[in-house]
């Protein structure tokens, strides 16, 4: 008996069932159909303004820096200004992002722009996600040639633009976002849900930023 | 997993007289306790949300064999691989096979307790690769040698003097006059260190939060991104994780998420939760070639269907040992086991016996804060309770304690003996405490009247002086 | 013996009986550390439970609730006190006992300890509906919002909240709104009030050194609090709170709430705690 079967048939014994009740099995189709909610807490249940703020204070609260912008259009300058804020070279890692590759770029000359993913020496990286969580002032980045995943983690700094129409009250809702991009049941190879910069308590509970991944988290808000 | 508790005793003495420890552990009560607390009071949700996770929970393990099958399911569609792991020894081979398929060296590790208790940093140490610890907490206690004091905060015994000293033992290739006073001065160095590390290594292996039948997917939650660089920079990505780890959906995870962070360092969500499915996809610029999930058994199954199986609901927050006076006497360490405190009084003997670690359940109160804070609302003393009578079923309980119980039991269900021994030994008691009402010293009693005198009796008992009161005829039963 | 002449609310003049038929009949659980080591709390127990209205009996069977046995894994025995401590107290409308820990095994676990008996399965979950803790009876379920207790004016009161109380049973407000109806108190929350002595049963001798280092934590927030009295519901977590305190020559005073409400504070306090010895003579004659 291979080890999934001796497993499988241990798991069936101790809860004195057979591997043949449809019963269960329509339990299990239905919770994996239908995808219940459960409860979702009143600060993700609020309406598209309000909503807007409440992420806004909740990633300021865990050290993200916000700015909103009109249109996609601003991106590029509002990305110089903090380069310039935080005296950073003029240079950025973005992926193929259609969108921000829409932007106008050209408007920042002397900005270098590198694409693809990241191999390590990025200070500064740019992306753009495909949603966001208002109740933990989440963001949703998903892998691929449009957003690396290494563009999340490599940079020190990691400017990341989200349409406030694409900002969910809650997880669950954010994380239907998902399932109806892909396709019930498909994923990327990854999704990062990231709530501020790299942290770590491990040196006596003193939380430093800037463990692993990026000290600085910006996020752009466009409309 | 090297199991030490029967040396708790030990241990605990040892525990106790640590002052450095004892600095260390008031962190633990200062810090965790009130920044959960602050937390849960800012979402009224909380308790609702406890039930929804214990629910959730409850569900998948009723139905655990059908969610595995589903889960295994998405893993291969997504081009992942699956292994069915029965023992520690057999995940650890499995792992070691894949290391060997790819000729791997090094490989990264972000925290995962199964990982500690299967022992497999010895292993591969012991085959020639090289596992490097890439969480902070587990970098430094690697450095040490030691084990984890905590299952959220491995380093938490420490402090920051230890810490300078470990990198300047190790980090050899620095600049010795370096300035590392500051915390955050070791946090870059370990930054910069491990940085290298991340690109060197050839496989990642990582643990689950949680496995999602759904799409097959499995979740990291991390604040410091070590293991999401460890998973993406490797050239293959394993996962290791029990098979009480599954959860039916993406909102299910959700639901669990959100007291999961909350319930171990107060924060609404960690910085980085990540769902990982599969290996790179074709147009993936970044990721690794291969996905390796092993499924792990090792004493899960024997717990479904028994007392125990409320213990799997467990998610790993730490908030038990956060709030447990045990704990913080004695910290982690003391217990002799990969999982210490409250959750691992009741885990650690489902693992490995009773016999090999029955001091575990027994040094409880069973004050009840544990269960009171746990967000998946597992009945941690009952199980305690439960271990403490397979030990009395099977004799394992000291003579000493099993004689004087079944003594003192006797003695209370035959209330007239019971009567003519306490008639004579409260009055008695009562004129060994004298105008003091107190005695220092009492034979059989050496534990008590080391440490506190023992109160004296008031001499006549309750039920004498009402018998007493009554046969005067008082019907009013308040005078004396 | 009369009491003060003070009225209690709810005092029925005894020899009236058709009043006494319309008194709820509490059936008195001593607990065997009041039993065995306090009496006084019994009687102030009592005191505050016929001046709510009740009358009281002691059915003299009782010896103990079985928790020792239960908690050191011991179901059997435990199983066979359980059966003992129900026959004794059928007949009650309540059954109310001057202990958190002990009210919470007859309430809370001899329903779950005799499930599998059928001859008492029933008459467990029966018995334990009429069980309650004391100042959870005299609150919940009798109504009581105040004592007419007084003590010496400025009196700092701390109260510690003994864990099977708390958590099991829910008591945590009831203790402090009658504490603070006692004239002359002010009552003093210590840090952590919520938080083990260090008592634990048997865990106190078994694992000694770490009861030891919980219950000096405790006696450190308790002498923080700048308390002159500690009190709390339960006889076990006392005597170990007392025995430290004297221990470490403190002059706080320990006792039961029980006497403190019942007004009933001058017998020597737990361990001969407070700022003198009383004379040997105020001691209970043999």
């Amino acid at each position: 008996m291979s080890a999934r079967e001796a497993i499988l048939s241990r798991i069936r014994t101790s809860l004195a069932v057979r591997p043949d009740d449809d019963e269960r099995m329509s339990h299990v189709e239905t919770r994996l159909r239908e995808t219940p909610s459960g409860v979702i807490p009143a600060r993700g249940q609020l309406e598209a303004g309000a909503r807007v703020a409440i992420f806004r204070a909740m990633a300021e609260k865990v050290q993200t820096s916000v700015v909103h912008v009109e249109t996609i259009d601003d991106v590029p300058a509002a990305v110089a200004a903090y380069l310039r804020e935080k005296n950073l070279p003029a240079k950025i890692r973005i992926g193929a992002d259609a969108d921000l590759a829409g932007a106008p770029w050209q408007q920042e000359a002397t900005l270098e722009i590198r694409k693809g993913a990241s191999q390590g020496d990025d200070l500064v990286a740019v992306s753009h996600a495909m949603g966001a969580v208002a109740e933990t002032g989440t963001l949703v980045l998903a892998s691929g040639p449009d957003n690396p995943t290494t563009l999340n983690f490599l940079p020190e700094h990691h400017i990341v633009v989200i349409e406030t129409s694409k900002i969910d009250g809650d997880l669950e809702t954010a994380l239907k976002r998902v399932r109806r991009h892909y396709g019930k049941g498909n994923m990327p190879r990854a999704v990062n849900m990231v709530t501020g910069p790299s942290r770590s308590g491990d040196i006596e509970q003193t939380i430093l930023l800037g463990a692993h991944g990026p000290r600085a988290l910006h996020v752009v808000m466009v409309g | 997993m090297q199991l030490t508790s029967n040396e708790f005793k030990r241990n605990a003495t040892n525990a106790l007289s640590d002052s450095q420890l004892q600095k260390a552990l008031r962190n633990v009560e200062s810090g965790f306790i009130g920044k959960r607390q602050s937390a849960v009071e800012a979402l009224p949700e909380f308790d609702a949300l406890r039930d929804s996770a214990r629910a959730i929970k409850n569900h998948t393990l009723e139905h655990l064999d059908l969610y595995i099958e589903a889960y295994e399911k998405k893993v291969r569609e997504a081009g992942g691989h699956v292994h069915f792991a029965e023992t520690a020894d057999d995940a650890c081979q499995i792992i070691l096979d894949i290391c060997r398929q790819h000729s791997a060296r090094t490989v990264t590790k972000g925290k995962s307790m199964i990982t500690e208790e299967i022992g497999l940093n010895e292993f591969l140490e012991k085959n020639a690769i090289e596992p490097v610890e890439t969480d902070l907490g587990e970098y430094i206690i690697q450095l040490r040698k030691e084990r984890p004091s905590h299952i959220i905060a491995p380093a938490v015994h420490l402090n920051k003097e230890q810490v300078e000293s470990d990198f300047r033992r190790t980090h050899t290739h620095l600049d010795a006059e370096r300035n590392l006073a500051e915390p955050v001065s070791l946090l870059s160095e370990a930054r910069e260190v491990l940085r290298k590390r991340y690109f060197e290594a050839d496989i990642g292996i990582t643990g689950a939060n949680f496995l999602v039948a759904e799409t097959g997917s499995s979740v990291i939650v991390t604040n410091e991104g070590n293991g999401d660089l460890t998973q993406t920079l490797g050239k293959v990505h394993v996962v290791v994780a029990s098979i009480e780890k599954l959860v039916p959906t993406l909102e299910d995870t959700a639901q669990i998420l959100r007291v999961l962070g909350r319930s171990a360092t107060g924060q609404d969500m960690t910085v980085y939760t990540t769902f990982s499915t599969g290996p790179k996809r074709p147009d993936d610029p970044d990721g690794p070639d291969a996905y390796h999930v092993i499924l792990l058994d090792n004493g899960r199954t024997a717990m479904l269907g028994t007392e125990y199986q409320d213990m799997l609901r467990c998610i790993r927050c730490g908030a038990c040992m956060n709030h447990c006076p045990v704990y913080h006497s004695v910290g982690g360490h003391a217990y002799g086991s990969v999982y210490p405190g409250p959750m691992g009084a009741v885990l650690t003997p489902s693992l490995s016996g009773i016999e090999q670690s029955g001091h575990l359940p027994n040094a409880s109160t069973f004050c009840g804060r544990c269960e009171s804070v746990c967000p998946m609302r597992i009945p941690l003393p009952k199980m305690m309770r439960h271990w403490r009578e397979r030990e009395f079923e099977r004799h394992l309980t000291p003579n000493t304690a099993r004689y004087g119980l079944a003594l003192w039991a006797f003695l209370a269900s035959h209330p007239k003996l019971y009567r003519a021994a306490v008639s004579l030994a409260m009055p008695l008691l009562a004129w060994l405490g004298g105008t003091k009402h107190s005695m220092d010293h009492l034979p059989l009693a050496g534990g008590w009247t080391k440490y506190r005198t023992m109160p004296a009796p008031q001499g006549r008992t309750f039920v004498q002086a009402w018998a007493r009161q009554n046969r005067a005829g008082q019907k009013t039963g308040t005078g004396r | 013996m009369t009491r003060q002449s003070a009225a209690h609310p709810g005092q029925h003049n005894a020899q009236s009986s058709d009043r006494q038929e319309s008194k709820p009949r509490v059936g008195f659980f001593v607990t065997c550390l009041v039993d065995l080591f306090r009496p006084s709390v019994g009687f102030a127990s009592i005191r505050l439970i016929e001046d709510a209205g009740c009358e009281v009996d002691v059915p003299v069977a009782q010896t103990c609730c079985g928790q020792p046995a239960y908690n050191s894994g011991d179901r059997a025995d435990a199983a066979k006190i359980a059966r003992q401590v129900i026959q004794a107290f059928e007949g009650f409308d309540y059954v109310v006992a001057p202990s958190g820990s002990c009210a919470s095994m007859l309430k809370k676990h001899y329903p779950a300890l005799l499930e599998d008996d059928p001859a008492f399965a029933e008459r467990a979950k029966t018995f334990s509906a009429k069980v309650h803790e004391l100042v959870s009876f005299l609150s919940d379920v009798r109504g009581i919002t105040s004592v007419p207790a007084r003590l010496p004016e400025g009196t700092g009161v701390t109260y510690h909240d003994s864990c099977s109380g708390l958590r099991e049973l829910g008591i945590c407000t009831q203790p402090r709104t009658l504490l603070n109806s006692v004239e002359g108190i002010r009552l003093e929350e210590m840090r952590d009030n919520d938080v083990c002595c260090g008592f634990g049963g048997t865990f106190c001798v078994k694992y000694a050194e770490i009861s030891n280092a919980i219950v000096a934590k405790k006696t450190a927030n308790i002498i923080r609090s700048g308390a002159d009295m500690l009190l709390a519901g339960d006889m076990g977590c006392l005597m170990n709170m007392a025995g430290k305190l004297k221990r470490e020559g403190s002059r706080i005073e320990v006792r039961h709430i029980a006497e403190v409400l019942a007004g009933m504070t001058d017998t020597p306090a737990i361990a001969g705690t407070g700022p003198s010895d009383l004379p040997a003579d105020n001691r209970e004659k043999a």
